[in-house]
């Protein structure tokens, strides 16, 4: 064979490489759910997320489509270390095209900053922190559900437009409880308030008496719950126990799921208020997909954080059929281009940084008395619309915003 | 107000207590920890997940027979004390002559399986387990409200600890069963059946963990990994202590439920390490621990 024939071929290989690299990777579109499977997250993300990333394959019907989707899950343990070395592994060894939820946000951080260097696609769900979408904002990132500004924006103006104006806030000691700790702080000191004290707890604490008669002799008006899942829930139980909501102090719970409150029981939950995206029970689709998940999910309804990852597999996964490429850059560009539309959060669009827009919910649990059938746990107090409920796009210092 | 390093002194009294609640937990299960390995020289790495069992066993009995949290606190221990009976005679006995470390991977493995079936069954969310209608409420103590049932629990496990301690330490029974661990062929030679002695013993020791997670149900909610968060600082406990000290370990789970308690108030940031560091200073300067004999 000649030389010259020898390079024409290398050639035309070289040319259908790079047309292959333009469609989808290896023909199959493999998504990872990057989650806490075993510790004190894993009922508010863990096999959930697994789950609702099945049933949005299932009802984008890929198969009909000609499409191949893989899902596949790990645990990330609530170790940035852990996460970061799985997700090393699924992109440069497991052609993982996108990673989903990632709660704990030390963990989120690191995942996002991994997506970036390798050109791939992140769609957050499970953590909070605002800085996904700010500082630490990526044009391979979106942050779907919540994060802690509109968390501290709805909890936090609700409370102190009704009296609640001096605090205490009780932190979880890593980066989401320290995000949730500043931005609430923001929004209380400009509505007039202030702030008496803190302190900080490590991730994972089981007692939190001592914390709690600190911030009782604060004498703050209002302890706030700058923390999630296993902690929230046993820092509300034991202030209930040490009397301390009796003596006249309230509890602001920033981040409660569903699951919580069902952990909690409505007893010791009862007249919570706070910030969410998403109620299994708020209109026939939300309630369909609810029944369905629970069936699948050993009867555990739906978090926000659930429905993030349905609704975000989803419109990733119209986005590349759109494009016919599962190319990570340019997938999330498409998203961010094409206006959202789901059951479970209707309407929306995605933003320059990353922000996903969708309304939010100020709920209160219900009292027991007021619960008719299983799950049955918030009412809806207010809905915040979409343009409020978010950070303004200007405000968070992403460096994607013009 | 008077104040000792910046905190009010009341603040201060009512975070001792909390710190002395939390010390009869570590007390109680050191404890059982202590008697095993004294006894039986098995690193029993499933008393985490058998603390937590017994916290599900009282949960199974109120929710499924209606069977109160006083009755749990016999019960419970007996179910899983029966248990753990069963798996020393059918697992442990097979790795007495062997090195530690066999006893030690058994155990680990063991507590993993446990806990990873409880996790799959029932969530890491925790299920409620409430407090019994006589100990609901608080008392006003000046400095602060204490919930009667954590006084309880420190009164329970501090009887529940010196009763162990009377028993092994100052009866014949005690006798014969540190006996029989110096020397089981001569004990056995006195007509004494070892085996058994050994198995019950074992079982004594589940169940103790069995009653501490019987008696943290009501404060922590019943969760499957609960043993996990807490067999860690256990540990550390009966190292500080020194293995196999019965007294030692009860005196260092209080004490170290003190140490904690105050370093929560001090440097919160800290309050889950600092028993790791005076286990790591105690081993550099006492590695027999505080209350262990050289041997």
């Amino acid at each position: 064979m000649s030389l010259k024939l020898e390079l024409c071929m290398g050639a035309v290989a070289a040319l259908f490489a790079g047309a292959a690299g333009a469609q989808i990777s290896g023909n199959l579109v493999k998504i990872g759910v990057l989650n806490d499977q075993s510790s004190l997250y894993a009922d508010l993300t863990g096999q959930g997320s697994v789950v609702a990333a099945r049933m949005a394959v299932e009802d984008f019907a890929a198969d009909k489509k000609g499409m191949k989707v893989e899902i596949v899950f790990a645990d990330h343990q609530n170790k940035a270390d852990v996460g970061s070395s799985v997700a090393r592994k699924w992109y440069d060894a497991e052609n993982v095209d996108l990673i989903v939820d990632v709660p704990n946000s030390a963990v989120a951080l690191a995942v996002n900053q991994i997506t970036r260097d390798k050109a791939k696609a992140f769609i957050v769900s499970g953590a909070a922190t605002s800085d996904l979408t700010g500082k630490a904002c990526s044009p391979n990132t979106i942050h779907w559900t919540y994060d802690t500004w509109m968390l501290a924006n709805g909890t936090g103006n609700a409370i102190v437009k009704t009296g609640g104006n001096s605090w205490f806030f009780l932190t979880a000691d890593y980066a989401f409880g320290h995000a949730l700790e500043r931005d609430t702080e923001q929004v209380v000191l400009k509505s007039g308030g202030k702030v008496l004290g803190k302190v900080r707890h490590p991730l994972n604490t089981q007692d939190f008496s001592s914390f709690l008669l600190q911030a009782q002799s604060s004498k703050a008006k209002i302890i706030g719950l700058a923390n999630a899942g296993g902690d929230t829930t046993n820092s509300i139980k034991q202030a209930a126990e040490f009397g301390i909501v009796k003596a006249g102090q309230n509890l602001a719970g920033l981040l409660v799921f569903l699951t919580d409150v069902h952990g909690l029981g409505l007893n010791n939950a009862q007249g919570l208020i706070f910030t969410e995206t998403f109620y299994w029970d708020l209109n026939d689709s939300t309630r369909a997909f609810g029944k369905r998940f629970a069936q699948a999910n050993r009867g555990i309804h739906p978090t926000m954080i659930h429905a993030g990852v349905y609704a975000g597999v989803l419109h990733y996964l119209k986005a590349v059929e759109a494009l016919k490429s599962d190319d990570g850059t340019k997938v999330i560009a498409k998203m961010k281009d094409t206006p959202t539309d789901d059951p479970l959060f209707g309407k929306g669009r995605i933003r320059a940084d990353g922000r996903k827009l969708h309304d939010a919910y100020l709920v209160e649990v219900k009292k027991p008395a007021e619960s008719k059938y299983p799950w049955d746990y918030y009412k809806i107090r207010a809905t915040i619309p979409a343009n409020e409920a978010f950070r303004p796009e200007k405000d968070g210092g992403c460096s994607l915003v013009k | 107000m008077t104040e000792i390093f910046g905190v009010p002194t009341q603040a201060l009294f009512g975070q001792l207590l909390i710190g002395l609640i939390n010390g009869s937990f570590y007390a109680l299960l050191s404890l059982g920890l202590a008697v095993i390995f004294g006894l039986l020289n098995i690193i029993n790495f499933t008393h985490g997940a058998q603390y937590m069992l017994g916290a599900f066993c009282a949960y199974f009995l109120l929710n499924k027979l209606g069977v109160g949290y006083w009755w749990s606190l016999l019960l419970a221990p007996l179910v899983v004390g029966a248990f753990g009976m069963l798996i020393e005679r059918t697992m442990l006995k097979h790795l007495y002559k062997l090195d530690h470390l066999y006893g030690l991977l058994l155990t680990f493995g063991l507590a993993l399986v446990i806990q990873g079936l409880f996790r799959h069954q029932f969530g890491s969310s925790g299920l409620p387990y409430p407090i019994p209608q006589e100990l609901t409420g608080s008392r006003n103590l000046g400095f602060m409200f204490l919930p009667n049932y954590r006084a309880w629990v420190i009164v329970a496990s501090l009887a529940m600890c010196l009763a162990t301690w009377f028993v092994i330490e100052k009866t014949r029974l005690g006798a014969y069963l540190r006996a029989a661990t110096e020397n089981p062929a001569l004990v056995q030679a006195f007509g004494i059946n070892v085996p058994r002695m050994i198995m019950l013993t074992y079982g004594f020791g589940v169940a103790l963990a069995a009653f501490a997670g019987v008696m943290a149900a009501p404060i922590y909610q019943v969760n499957p990994l609960m043993g996990a968060d807490m067999i860690i600082v256990v540990f550390a406990v009966v190292v500080i202590g020194g293995m196999g000290s019965i007294m030692g370990s009860i005196v260092t789970g209080f004490v170290l439920g003190l140490v904690e308690g105050l370093t929560k108030v001090f440097y919160p940031e800290a309050s889950n390490t600092v028993i790791f560091i005076i286990m790591a200073i105690v081993l550099m300067i006492k590695p027999a621990g505080l209350f262990g004999l050289q041997k």
